[in-house]
């Protein structure tokens, strides 16, 4: 299987008044043309891991990994200006809140031809033209209007669609999207999912998907990383991940309350101190 | 006896053109110690119910009574020692200058307890947080920490009617499995009565015996947690809304 993204041994540091905080310690995997899941609990290292691989941490954090290769080519020893030519036009991220993510005081037409025109010389109409065809791809109804409408005229799921609409119009190999559905409600998650499966299918691109949900993760990706702590504990076959042998990603499972099987109490996590000694795991294949 | 009696409630924001129309014609009653749970999507008026309860929303119409007395515009201070509420998110509703103690301290003193220094031992024993904690700052907690304080801080008046406004959706499913369970121990020991907004069906489902399924600010249908599991919605859109959860 060829890798489109080979991560060896990544770690994020962030100096702080107690010492130094290992966010992420010694993560390895690789990523071909699939959907990879990211779950963890808040702070297991899973967003830190999404950014350190586009390099987005600011000093004074450090990333250091013995490689990170797209394609075949270390992105830990290019300049800042080579990495700009990377992020959005080679490996994009979405977001968790579209809220956050979109400019506030730019029409969401002009966002996305920015984003096109960025990485592709072409006219303005020409990105115009095909800024709507995103839209219409991440079925948006009515996209002439929502091109010329603000962020704030949105919804939180179209303003999610928006979001990847953007992130896919530059034709990424690859798509970070870190808890793209978090803030959104069942329904429309759902939609989103699809959405994005489909793209991602369509084009052959390569997923990393970094969500708390166990089940939205089981349901949709194809493997999955557990981490825990800032290290890879499990990793598995999503469609294997109920059968999952870890006691911390068997206690996460456990302690979901499920409308199938009615308990008096939740299984409360106990956590073992064993479980963030232990060396990652490697996600290699 | 019924707790919490809601018929015919409209609650609207906005006036004339800019009228919204939040919540319309809602009508349910909850039980004394039983737990009634809201479901539906954002935007379909679960969370402005209990803020027109509390007085967080003042335009509303209606009847809301607790215990049989009806409410009006103003609420007596008896009303805040029997209802409270626990908000959604847990790093927002504590005064970041605050520390544990103060935020305590002061709910107790505001309600009229002299015995204020025991009190405040007993909530923090009872939230399972313990003494070390009570002089920490919200910044010093974890999320489930804090939303420990927050539930400490609602008991403080020895309420009987808890409204939580989705106490567990900040949080992670471990905390929230904690969380849940606490709920669930301290309505058998105080005897208190829930009201639950949720988006999360299988969190309503753990925690409540009844439920009402909201769109667009209308309830579409009452239902109990048995018919729930068994998947037995009656309305198309409850339908739905399972089936998407599942």
């Amino acid at each position: 299987m060829d890798h489109l993204l080979d991560v060896e041994n990544l770690w994020v540091r962030f100096p702080t008044r107690q010492g130094i905080f290992d966010a992420v310690r010694g993560v390895s995997f690789t990523l071909g043309r699939e959907r990879l899941g990211i779950v963890g609990e808040s702070g297991s290292g899973k967003s830190m891991t999404g950014r350190a691989i586009l390099r987005l941490i600011r000093p004074p954090g450090q990333v250091e990994a013995d490689h990170i290769k797209l394609d075949g080519v270390d992105l830990m020893q290019k300049s800042e200006k080579d990495m700009r030519d990377v992020r959005g036009e080679r490996i994009s991220m979405v977001m968790q809140d579209p809220k956050f993510s979109l400019n506030p005081v730019m029409t969401i037409g002009d966002q996305i031809i920015e984003a096109y025109r960025l990485h592709n010389r072409v006219s303005k109409s020409i990105a115009w033209t095909k800024a709507l065809e995103m839209l219409e791809a991440v079925s948006i109804r009515d996209p002439d209007r929502v091109m010329r409408a603000y962020p704030h005229e949105m919804s939180g799921g179209m303003g999610q669609r928006i979001m990847i609409a953007m992130m896919l119009i530059p034709n990424p190999e690859i798509l970070i999207a870190d808890e793209p559905t978090s803030a959104l409600d069942v329904s429309v998650q759902r939609q989103v999912l699809d959405i994005m499966d489909k793209l991602v299918k369509e084009r052959g691109m390569g997923l990393i998907f970094i969500s708390h949900d166990l089940n939205l993760v089981a349901d949709f990706c194809d493997r999955v990383l557990i981490m825990y702590a800032g290290r890879i504990v499990e990793v598995c076959d999503a469609d294997k991940l109920h059968d999952a042998q870890h006691p911390y990603t068997r206690g996460l499972l456990n302690s979901l309350p499920r409308l199938d099987a009615p308990r008096d109490r939740l299984e409360v996590l106990t956590r073992d101190p064993a479980w963030s000694e232990a060396p990652s795991v490697s996600g290699r294949v | 006896m019924s707790m919490l009696d809601i018929d015919a409630l409209d609650v609207w924001f906005g006036r004339d053109r800019g009228r919204v129309d939040a919540v319309r014609q809602a009508s349910f009653i909850a039980a004394a110690g039983e737990s009634f749970g809201l479901v539906g999507e954002s935007g379909s008026g679960k969370s402005t119910i209990l803020r027109a309860i509390t007085g967080l929303a003042p335009t509303w119409s209606g009847k809301i009574a607790v215990k049989g007395h009806a409410i009006g515009q103003r609420r007596p201070k008896a009303f805040y020692k029997q209802v409270q509420m626990v908000f959604q998110d847990p790093y927002a509703s504590l005064h970041p200058r605050h520390s544990v103690d103060a935020v305590l301290g002061e709910t107790l003193h505001l309600h009229g307890f002299r015995d204020i220094d025991a009190r405040v031992v007993k909530l923090l024993d009872d939230v399972g947080l313990g003494q070390k904690f009570r002089f920490r700052y919200p910044h010093q907690l974890s999320g489930g920490q804090r939303q420990r304080v927050a539930i400490a801080r609602a008991l403080a008046p020895e309420p009987e009617l808890l409204l939580l406004d989705e106490p567990t959706s900040a949080l992670d499913v471990s905390v929230q499995a904690e969380i849940l369970n606490l709920l669930a121990d301290l309505r058998q020991e105080h005897g208190l009565t829930y009201l639950m907004v949720s988006h999360d069906l299988s969190v309503v489902g753990h925690m409540c015996d009844r439920l009402a399924v909201m769109k667009d600010g209308e309830i579409v249908e009452i239902m109990d947690v048995a018919a729930l599991r068994a998947m037995k919605a009656t309305h198309p859109y409850s339908q739905h809304l399972l089936q998407a959860s599942v």
